[in-house]
């Protein structure tokens, strides 16, 4: 058994499941958008604005905005700990992974919750 | 036919070097690239690499040739050659190099001890064997056959990035036969000691072990039937 401190659940079960089960939500999300951008080809602000003032279209991208967080985490601290030796230059990236990803979670949600 | 292999003598040596020989291949024979290696030490006694057994048995000779890893005894020159002027011979990539050809299996070995490959049963010995059925022995099939000639390991990038933390294929197929094995009853602790992130869940599923394995193994399935058993156990 290998100790890991930084990895997103310290199982590594849990942290593959996360990354398998957020991979499949932000597909269908991909594929939601898209349908959304054939189904509208004239698609301006107040057509976007009335499909996110929607309470479900809310929830979907917020659970699908921390999945990203989640497959951010998941998958750039493996990337990290494959190639930054370094323990201090690997704190730090994953510091500002991690900052980057708190502020895409915050913003999303803003944006979202604010139409 | 022109060799190229990998020199290093740390005793002498600042650096490795590639060293080039000219090598007379008998007229109408398919050699072996162990036989290769042999012509080449009558050149030059002192050109080091470990070879047993010379029928892919011992896993001895893992070599990396002309790219790829592979047992330089059952392995035909016509194989690796695909139409090239030279045969690159180059000591198993990852490990680190005690002379030549000759690579330090160390870490690979710990791996392997770490995942307990043995039998592990509590209850009392029966007076003869333990008995399983046929059915139960086939699953040791294309499991127990791992000769860890550290082949794949060492063509796992995986395990070249993490070799103390990543259990690596080889190690893993053997997880798995005792995991697999009906007799075994020390399953859930052995699941227990996989279930980090780096154990069995570095594995990318690259799957250069499945394409290496001279006995033809496929490291990359047990590990998913690993992930499987890891599955089934959690809540």
């Amino acid at each position: 058994m290998v100790r890991s401190i930084t990895n997103l659940s310290r199982s590594g079960l849990a942290d593959w499941m996360i990354q398998r089960i957020s991979a499949v939500l932000l597909a269908t999300y991909t594929l939601f958008i898209l349908g959304v951008f054939v189904a509208n080809p004239d698609l301006g602000y107040a057509e976007w604005q009335q499909l996110f003032s929607q309470f479900w279209v809310k929830i979907y991208t917020l659970v699908t905005l921390l999945a990203l967080v989640g497959h951010i985490w998941v998958g750039m601290w493996t990337v990290a700990t494959d190639y930054l030796k370094n323990a201090w230059v690997r704190f730090i990236v994953l510091f500002v992974i991690a900052v980057t990803a708190f502020v895409y979670l915050v913003a999303g949600v803003s944006a979202v919750w604010g139409v | 036919m022109k060799v190229s292999i990998y020199r290093y003598n740390p005793e002498t040596d600042k650096k490795p070097y590639m060293q080039d020989y000219e090598v007379e291949i008998p007229e109408g024979k398919d050699l072996m690239v162990l036989d290769v290696l042999n012509l080449v030490k009558e050149q030059d006694t002192t050109v080091s690499y470990r070879r047993s057994c010379r029928e892919g048995v011992c896993g001895s000779d893992g070599l990396n040739i002309n790219g790829k890893n592979g047992l330089g005894c059952i392995t035909h020159l016509s194989d690796v050659k695909g139409g090239r002027e030279k045969l690159v011979i180059r000591p198993l990539p990852g490990l680190p190099v005690i002379r030549d050809l000759v690579v330090d299996m160390g870490v690979f070995y710990k791996q392997y001890e770490k995942i307990k490959p043995y039998l592990i049963n509590d209850q009392p010995a029966p007076a003869i064997e333990r008995l399983q059925s046929p059915e139960d022995r086939d699953k040791l099939d294309g499991l127990y056959e791992c000769i860890l000639c550290a082949c794949c390991s060492t063509s796992c990038p995986s395990f070249w990035w993490n070799p103390d933390k990543f259990v690596g294929p080889a190690g893993l197929l053997q997880a798995y036969r005792f995991l697999a094995d009906s007799r075994d009853t020390a399953t859930a602790d052995r699941l227990a000691d996989l279930d980090d992130p780096f154990s069995v869940f570095r594995c990318r599923g690259i799957m250069n072990c499945v394409s290496v394995c001279p006995k033809g193994l496929n490291p990359t399935r047990a590990i998913g039937h690993i992930r499987s058993m890891l599955l089934a156990n959690a809540t």
